[in-house]
């Protein structure tokens, strides 16, 4: 089975990276707010395996970061 | 008395501390490798700066998950005494044997530049040979360095007098425009509650010797061997 982690800043918390995202943006004339930038971990996984375990044991920091796992 | 420098993949001060603690302090000190797990022979612990595992994932994540590390956390649990320095204090709250986290510098670049520190406490083993107040003048070079921790927490971290430097000016004023990073009211350096493990952004190890214009930091080693 194909998983995919999406882990993003925590409401709330400063993202200079989404930031400068918004600021290029919207000096560029588009009408955004608000971009965050997270990150992707995208794996393989045998049916077996606990994916909850794995971001909140090995993936995540919970005090920045929330997270949500897809799977194919 | 012996000290231990741990080693991780892309470590980068761990010489410059090695050196400062066999040479300056002319004490006796090894290296601990990322994947050793026999650390009984070491007193006190160093988690030098660098980018572990290349800042994958978060800075210190990687490391924090080693066999050393495990080792590190039950040498810490059982009172030993351990410092963490740049990525040595990111590697210590990912581990969760300091608390709050180490986000991106609030302006997005790698901030390399002296900073002045005011010393919060002189009660812990780190700073028991200055004063309270007292300003030093120590380099920092990361990029992900703002401390945060939530408000109940920074709380009792005050009460427990957890918080051991500031960021301030030269006459010790700790204001948004001597935050170099954007961390939680100033804060630069901590230890955890029972007083043991420390982590802090600046380098001591690079201020240790006039040679190198700038031996603020040896007070800090000092207070670790008195």
């Amino acid at each position: 089975m194909k998983v995919r982690i999406l882990i993003m800043p925590k409401e709330g918390l400063l993202d200079p990276q989404g930031r400068a995202v918004t600021e290029l943006l919207t000096s560029k004339g588009y009408k955004i707010e608000n971009a965050k930038v997270g990150k992707v971990i995208e794996m393989e996984v045998d049916d077996s395996v606990d994916i909850e375990e794995i971001a909140q044991k090995y993936l995540v920091n919970p005090l920045i970061e929330s997270y949500k796992v897809e799977k194919k | 008395m012996k000290f231990g420098v741990c080693v991780f993949p892309g470590s980068n001060c761990d010489y410059d501390t090695y050196y400062v603690i066999r040479d300056v302090l002319e004490r006796d000190v090894r290296f601990i490798y990322h994947n050793e797990t026999n650390i009984k022979d070491i007193d006190i612990l160093i988690l030098p700066g660098g980018f572990s595992f290349g800042d994958y994932i978060r800075p210190g994540l990687l490391a924090s998950k080693t066999a050393l590390m495990y080792a590190v956390i039950d040498f810490a649990q059982k009172g030993g005494i351990v410092l963490g320095i740049c990525n040595g204090f990111q590697i210590l709250t990912e581990a969760g044997l300091l608390p709050g986290a180490l986000l991106p510098n609030i302006n997005g670049r790698f901030i390399c530049k002296d900073v002045f520190l005011r010393i919060e406490t002189n009660s812990r083993i780190l700073t028991n040979k200055l004063k309270r107040g007292e300003v030093l003048r120590l380099p920092i070079a990361h990029h992900d360095g703002r401390y945060y921790v939530d408000d109940k927490t920074l709380k009792e971290m005050e009460e427990n007098d957890q918080i051991i430097f500031r960021y301030a000016d030269k006459e010790g004023n700790t204001d948004d425009e001597a935050n170099p990073n954007g961390s939680v009211s100033n804060i630069a350096g901590i230890c955890n509650k029972e007083g043991n493990v420390f982590g802090m952004m600046p380098h001591p190890e690079r201020a240790s010797e006039d040679v190198l214009g700038n031996h603020d930091g040896l007070m800090l080693w000092y207070s670790l061997i008195s």
